[in-house]
C-alpha cells in the first residue's frame, strides 16, 4: 500500500469471510457434541422387542412388562368388560382412535389384534405428562370411582381417566388414548412386544 | 512494607481501585431497610450451595444403579455427610425463598424501572438458571419423586417436540443416560453460567447504583465539592456490617431448619423421594418442590395440554417485561395509590394460593377451580399493569430520601 490508509472495503470483506468460515467451523464442531446426546447404540439396542408369555393370564387380569424402560400392560378382558367397551363411545374424546397412536390392525373398539380381541397391549403411560396410570378395572364404585364407572384406568397425577381399551374420557387433561405399541402373536401363548411381524 | 506490597500489586492489578469502586467508595442510599438483606443473602446461599455441592460430589455416584444408595451412604456412613447433604437440600429451598423476597423487593420499590431494566433482566436470567439448577439437581437422589418429576417435566418438552425430548433424555425414558447428563449440567454447566450471571448482575448494579425504598435517584443530588451523593453512604463499612446482621439472622433460621425440620414438613424433601426410582410405578401423588408449585398449579389449571404448557412458560417469562409494563410516574409503593396496592396485593395472594394449590392432589374438587381464578388474577396483574399504573393516583415524591 502506498499510503498508511486503511482500505475499509477490504477490511470489511476480510472480517465478513473470517466470520462466515469461523461460524461454519463452530457449527461443524458443535454437531458431534449435539449428536452425542441422542440415545447411544446401547440404549437403542435395549429398545429391542421383548417376548411375553400370556398362558397364565386369566380373564380380568393384567400383567406389566418392561419394554424400552416403559411399562407395557397386557390386559385380558372378561366378556362383560368387552361388552361395556362397545357402549363407551359417547363418553370418550377419541372413541375411534383416529388421532391416537396404534398399529393399523388395532384401530378398532378393542384396540386389539383381530382374533385376539380380549387381549389389550398398551404402553401404560398417560398421554398428558407421562405418568403411569393406576388400574381401576372393576366397574362401579370400586376404589371411589363413582357408581357409573365403566371400568378402566386412572392417572394419579392429573386425574385423567381411560376406559379398558385405554381410550381417554372426555374433558380430561390427557389429549389422546394411550399408545398401543407394535406387537405380534407368535402362536401358542407367546406375544412379541415392539415388533409388527414375526421375527422382529 | 504493606503499602509497598500493595503498590507492587496495584501496578499490576487494580486491587485498590476495585476495592474503592465497589466497596469503600461505592455509595448506596442511606435508607435501606429489611428488604435489602436478600441480595447479599442470595450471594451467601450461592456460596453455601457451591461449597456443600463440591463436598457432596466426593461421595455421590451419578449412576442409576448406585445413585440412590450413594445418597443414603452420605446420610448414614460419611462423617457429617448428613449435615452437608441437609445444608445443600435446605439451601436449595432457602435460595428460592431469598430470591422470591429479593424479587418482591424489586417490585415493591420499582427497582426494575429505568435505568435498571438490564439489571432486572440479568436477575431474571439468574432466576431461570436457578430453576434449571434445581430441576437437574432434583433428579440426582434418584428417588421416586426425582424420577417422576423429571418424567413430567421432560414430557412437557415431548408435547412440543418428541425428538427434542429424546435428545434431552438420551434414552426413550428417563434413564441412566439422563441421570448422568443431568449431573453434568447440575455440577458444571449451570453453576458456571450462574456465577457469570451473578457477576454481571453486580456489575450492572454498580453501574446504575442501588434503588431505595423511596425510589429516588440519589445521584441526582450530589455534594457540589466532593460529588458524593448527599443521601449516599459508603457500602463498606456501613452496609457490610448491616449485611452481617442479616447473615446471622439468616443462619439461625437456616440451621434451625437443618437441625429440627430438614425435610421441611415434606415441602423441602418429599416423602416419596425416600423410595428408590421405579420406572414402572408412578407414585400416587406427584407434586414438585414448593418453589415450583405456583407454576405447576397454572399448568394443571388449563385443561388443554399445549395451552397449559404455554401458560406456565408465560407465567415465568412475563416477569421479563415488568420494566415496560409499569407505566407509573413513581417507582416506590410508598408513593403509589390504592389502585396499585390492591392490584399487587391480589397478585401476591394469587401467587401464594397457586403455590398451595400446586401441592394438593388434582382430584380434590376445589383445586382446579381455585387455581383457574388465581391464574386469571396472576395474568391480569401483568396485562392490566399499563392501565392501572397510569390511572393510579400517586402521591408527590420527596426531593430527598426519608429516614
Amino acid at each position: 500500500m502506498d499510503k498508511l490508509e486503511t482500505d475499509r472495503t477490504r477490511r470489511r470483506l476480510l472480517i465478513g469471510t473470517t466470520s462466515v468460515v469461523g461460524g461454519a467451523g463452530v457449527v461443524a464442531m458443535a454437531t458431534p457434541f449435539v449428536l452425542s446426546m441422542f440415545p447411544s447404540a446401547r440404549a437403542k439396542a435395549a429398545g429391542a422387542p421383548v417376548e411375553v408369555d400370556i398362558s397364565k393370564l386369566e380373564p380380568g387380569m393384567m400383567i406389566t412388562q418392561e419394554w424400552r424402560g416403559q411399562p407395557v400392560w397386557v390386559v385380558h378382558r372378561t366378556p362383560a368388560m368387552m361388552e361395556q367397551l362397545t357402549k363407551n363411545a359417547h363418553l370418550l374424546s377419541d372413541p375411534l382412535s383416529d388421532k391416537s397412536d396404534q398399529p393399523e390392525n388395532c384401530k378398532n373398539v378393542y384396540r386389539a389384534v383381530p382374533g385376539h380381541e380380549p387381549i389389550l397391549v398398551v404402553v401404560g403411560i398417560c398421554t398428558h405428562l407421562g405418568c403411569s396410570p393406576t388400574e381401576k378395572m372393576r366397574a362401579g364404585n370400586d376404589g371411589g370411582m363413582g357408581t357409573d364407572w365403566p371400568g378402566g384406568f386412572l392417572c394419579p397425577c392429573h386425574g385423567s381417566k381411560y376406559d379398558l381399551s385405554a381410550r381417554v374420557f372426555k374433558g380430561m387433561p390427557a389429549p389422546l388414548n394411550m399408545r398401543v405399541p407394535p406387537h405380534v402373536y407368535l402362536g401358542g401363548n407367546r406375544l412379541l412386544v415392539g415388533a409388527d411381524k414375526k421375527g422382529g | 512494607m504493606m503499602s509497598q506490597v500493595l503498590g507492587w500489586i496495584d501496578a499490576r492489578f487494580p486491587l485498590t481501585k476495585v476495592w474503592k469502586e465497589h466497596l469503600a467508595e461505592y455509595y448506596a442510599p442511606k435508607n435501606f431497610n429489611f428488604w435489602y438483606y436478600f441480595g447479599s443473602l442470595a450471594l451467601l446461599v450461592l456460596v453455601l450451595q457451591l461449597v456443600t455441592g463440591i463436598f457432596l460430589t466426593m461421595n455421590y455416584k451419578p449412576d442409576a444403579r448406585f445413585a440412590f444408595a450413594s445418597v443414603e451412604y452420605i446420610m448414614r456412613d460419611v462423617d457429617f455427610g448428613w449435615l452437608i447433604r441437609y445444608m445443600h437440600s435446605t439451601g436449595a429451598s432457602m435460595f428460592f425463598m431469598v430470591v422470591y423476597l429479593h424479587m418482591m423487593r424489586g417490585i415493591l420499590y420499582g427497582s426494575y424501572r429505568q435505568p435498571r431494566e438490564l439489571l432486572w433482566i440479568l436477575g431474571m436470567f439468574i432466576y431461570l438458571c436457578l430453576m434449571a439448577e434445581a430441576f437437574f439437581g432434583y433428579l440426582l437422589p434418584w428417588g421416586q419423586m426425582s424420577y417422576w418429576g423429571a418424567q413430567v417435566i421432560v414430557s412437557l418438552v415431548d408435547a412440543i417436540s418428541p425428538e427434542l425430548a429424546l435428545w434431552i433424555r438420551g434414552d426413550y425414558v428417563i434413564a441412566d443416560a439422563t441421570l448422568n447428563r443431568f449431573f453434568a449440567f447440575h455440577v458444571i454447566a449451570i453453576p458456571l453460567i450462574l456465577v457469570v450471571l451473578v457477576f454481571l448482575h453486580i456489575v450492572a448494579l454498580h453501574q446504575v447504583g442501588s434503588n431505595n425504598p423511596d425510589g429516588i435517584e440519589i445521584k441526582a443530588k450530589k455534594d457540589p465539592v466532593t460529588h458524593i451523593p448527599l443521601d449516599g453512604i459508603p457500602f463498606h463499612p456501613y452496609y457490610t456490617v448491616k449485611d452481617i446482621v442479616g447473615v446471622v439472622g439468616f443462619l439461625m433460621v437456616y440451621f434451625g431448619i437443618i437441625f429440627y425440620a430438614p425435610e421441611g414438613g415434606g415441602f423441602f424433601l418429599e416423602e416419596n423421594n425416600f423410595i428408590p426410582a421405579d420406572p414402572l410405578k408412578t407414585p400416587p401423588h406427584i407434586a414438585p418442590v414448593w418453589y415450583f408449585t405456583p407454576f405447576y398449579a397454572i399448568l394443571r389449571a388449563i385443561p388443554q395440554k399445549q395451552m397449559g404448557i404455554a401458560a406456565m412458560g408465560l407465567a415465568v417469562l412475563v416477569f421479563f417485561l415488568l420494566p415496560w409494563l409499569d407505566r407509573g410516574i413513581v417507582k416506590s409503593i410508598r408513593y403509589r395509590g390504592a389502585l396499585y396496592r390492591w392490584a399487587l396485593g391480589a397478585f401476591v395472594v394469587a401467587f401464594l394460593v397457586l403455590g398451595y394449590m400446586g401441592t394438593l392432589e388434582p382430584t380434590v374438587w376445589y383445586v382446579n377451580p381455585v387455581a383457574r381464578v388465581c391464574t386469571a388474577v396472576y395474568f391480569a396483574f401483568f396485562l392490566l399493569m399499563p392501565i392501572f399504573t397510569r390511572l393510579d393516583r400517586t402521591r408527590a415524591v420527596p426531593d430527598r430520601v426519608t429516614t
